[in-house]
């Protein structure tokens, strides 16, 4: 059962252009300055006058630019980039209790992953990314999403010691991501997404994402917008069980694959909203305005427009910087075009791109 | 009395300082992965690494010391990626893990390689006395023949065929070894039909029929489906591997109850994707428990290992976890000396 989806409205900005409203937003990391991996690396420098207190301000700074480049882009909702973040799961396994590191193991070939071990029962320590909101949510203008990694990837992508099975530490780990939550909320946060990648690898534990789920929603105000990222996977296996998640929204990536599993959604009805990923963050070509407004309708055979929210596939971190603002700010105006189009009754909502064609 | 030999399966993680040299060396994108013609430099470092792991293993007290494999970025695909007729390709999944490797297209003659027996003489010259004491580390013909595409053969039973040949070859090409560990976990995860299972234990006799070693077929990431074993069995070979960390050994138990096993096995009791480091203690359990759940057999070797290749692992676990290995291989000789 999906959480109410009636939390999109206040993302609508007061002077929207149109009547129809798509919710823009990314799915968090966005390529780094230079200068920011070489402040990361600068602070380990023993001969280096650059210090701890000096790599805070270097944040703070990529931050600001970032957030800053989000809004240029045009997009509704924005986040900073994830730059103060190394690694989707070694930024969290730092700040929980019980997780230790012991030294990177191999993904593929020369690429490592610095993969921690659940040693002890894990524990909340201190808040994860209470700073790094409000510090993003001071200096944007737009509201700020928050993407977290979610507790399966958490537990899946790390080794278990400490725990008999690791259901019981990916549960564990959910009640922790619901108490930083709560203190997201506290802070203001209303848009939050889970991202759990670990699930499309491993799509037969798609019980055990939606227990942790319900965890993570437990006590959660139905007005922050709560949705999950899955990427890269045969996402027959989790649909129709997804339909039984507590979200509001289900963030995905298609465009990589052409679309070919769009179908999959159609039937039975999708019952979160969607948000479509209709750039390819694995090339380094900016799709034009038109291409991406055919994405966008590849969204409207499975939901109507005011439950479908745009963004790209995935992080877009691994993208030369101008490619990725490149992407973005087309993708907001096939966004827009869209809308125009969809007001003016130019676009057929049962057959939205055989009109298109 | 069973003997009891500590040993490792192969494919070792590289030595974190070795991780950072060599991608520098080399580079990040797959076609900067190992292809068999690496410049001087490469081919010194990897040597340097070598003797490394060599050395750890002596310290770590095994019995049966492997030349790491520390080349083989592509994991068991190894021996295809370097051939000159295969064109490893795009990154795929590696078994039911987060790793990858490139998917090796095969698009002519799997002719003699000796890749890997380059890398075994390389291993020979640096320990005193190898037929005692190398192990010689390969995968096996069925998973080989699973984790590779055919391109050329055209049909699968010559291309499993070829792979087996092929593979033959290059043992046939080994210096002085005392073991042969051929890794089948492809038995496991995607069983072979009824056509491959027929021709099974005449793939395997054919790599093994090409050594005086002793030959170990090791599976892992679970048990066998009792056909499978039954015509593994087939096999002339000294030992069959179990993997006793994962969750259906009663299937293991049940497939030996019915079938038998050889007089030797290989015991897969430290869990080579955990963290979390065995006591000697805790291993030597495990074999006992093996042993006392099939009384009616006497074994006469026992060998000890991690249950997968344990390049999963960060290197100092990996290192612990050799010596808790060596102590349980060790622990009934030293009662009987005391």
């Amino acid at each position: 059962m999906s959480r109410p989806a009636d939390n999109r409205a206040q993302f609508r900005p007061d002077d929207h252009p149109h009547e129809h409203f798509l919710l823009t937003t990314v799915v968090g990391s966005y390529p780094k300055p230079k200068w920011l991996n070489r402040a990361d690396e600068l602070v380990d420098d023993e001969d280096s006058k650059f210090d701890a207190d000096d790599l805070e301000e270097a944040h703070d700074d990529a931050c600001r630019l970032i957030t800053n480049e989000h809004e240029r882009a045009g997009l509704d909702t924005v986040v900073d980039g994830e730059m103060r973040r190394n690694e989707m799961v070694e930024f969290f396994a730092e700040r929980i209790r019980g997780y230790e590191f012991n030294g990177p193991v191999k993904v593929w070939g020369h690429n490592y992953f610095d993969k921690p071990s659940v040693s002890a029962p894990v524990e909340y320590d201190e808040p994860w990314l209470v700073d790094e909101f409000e510090f993003t949510n001071n200096v944007a203008s737009k509201p700020v999403k928050v993407p977290i990694t979610g507790p399966y990837t958490l537990g899946n992508w790390a080794f278990n010691e400490a725990y008999d099975t690791e259901e019981e530490l990916v549960y564990e780990l959910a009640d922790l991501v619901n108490i930083e939550i709560e203190r997201l909320v506290e802070a203001g946060a209303k848009y939050i997404q889970i991202d759990e990648p670990a699930l499309a690898t491993t799509p037969d534990d798609h019980a055990i994402v939606g227990e942790a789920l319900d965890r993570i929603v437990s006590g959660i105000p139905e007005d922050v917008r709560i949705g999950l990222h899955v990427c890269y996977g045969d996402y027959s296996r989790i649909y129709p069980e997804l339909n039984d998640y507590p979200i509001d929204e289900f963030d995905l990536e298609l465009c990589n694959g052409g679309y070919e599993q769009i179908d999959v959604f159609t039937e039975p009805e999708f019952v979160p909203d969607l948000a479509l990923g209709v750039v390819d963050v694995h090339t380094a070509e900016i799709e034009t305005v038109e291409e991406i407004k055919a994405n966008i309708k590849q969204g409207l055979k499975v939901v109507p427009p005011e439950r479908l929210t745009i963004s790209p596939d995935c992080g877009v971190k691994l993208l030369p910087r101008e490619i990725a603002y490149g992407k973005m700010a087309n993708m907001v105006k096939a966004t827009r075009e869209v809308e125009a189009e969809l007001d003016s009754g130019e676009i057929d909502l049962d057959e939205p791109l055989a009109l298109a064609d | 009395m069973t003997e009891r030999v500590a040993t490792t399966t192969g494919l070792f993680p590289l030595p974190d300082p070795a991780k950072q040299r060599l991608s520098d060396l080399k580079g990040h994108q797959k076609h900067d992965l190992i292809s068999g013609a690496e410049s001087d430099i490469i081919t010194s470092a990897y040597e340097e690494y070598r003797a490394e792991v060599l050395t750890e293993q002596q310290a770590a007290g095994l019995d049966r010391v492997v030349e790491g494999q520390l080349r083989w970025d592509d994991m068991l695909a190894h021996p295809l990626s370097t051939h000159e007729n295969v064109d490893p390709n795009g990154i795929v999944r590696y078994y039911d893990n987060n790793n990858f490797y490139r998917d090796p297209r095969v698009n002519g003659e799997l002719t003699f390689s000796g890749d890997v027996a380059d890398e075994l003489r390389a291993a020979a010259d640096q320990i005193e006395s190898p037929a005692e004491s190398l192990q010689a580390v390969l995968p096996g013909p069925y998973s080989l023949f699973d984790l590779a595409s055919d391109y050329h053969y055209g049909n699968e039973g010559d291309f499993f065929a070829a792979i087996a040949d092929f593979l033959a070859g290059e043992v046939a090409a080994f210096p002085d070894h005392k073991t042969l560990v051929l890794h089948e976990p492809s038995l496991v995860e995607n069983a072979p039909n009824e056509d491959q299972q027929a021709e099974l234990a005449e793939m395997v006799d054919t790599v093994a029929g090409e050594t005086d070693a002793d030959v170990v077929v090791h599976t892992y990431f679970g048990a066998l489906d009792e056909k499978t074993y039954a015509h593994l069995m087939d096999a002339d070979v000294e030992a069959l591997g179990f993997d006793l960390v994962a969750g259906d050994r009663a299937q293991t138990l049940s497939n030996i109850t019915e079938f038998g096993t050889k007089d030797a096995a290989l015991l897969g009791v430290a869990d080579g994707q955990n963290t979390l480091v065995e006591s000697a203690e805790t291993l030597e359990e495990r074999v006992e428990w093996f042993e006392n759940q099939i009384p009616v057999q006497e074994f006469d070797r026992l060998y000890l290992s991690t249950n997968t290749e344990p390049f999963y692992l960060p290197v100092n676990k990996h290192r612990a976890k050799l010596e808790a290995i060596a102590g349980a291989a060790a622990a009934p000789e030293e009662e009987v000396t005391a």
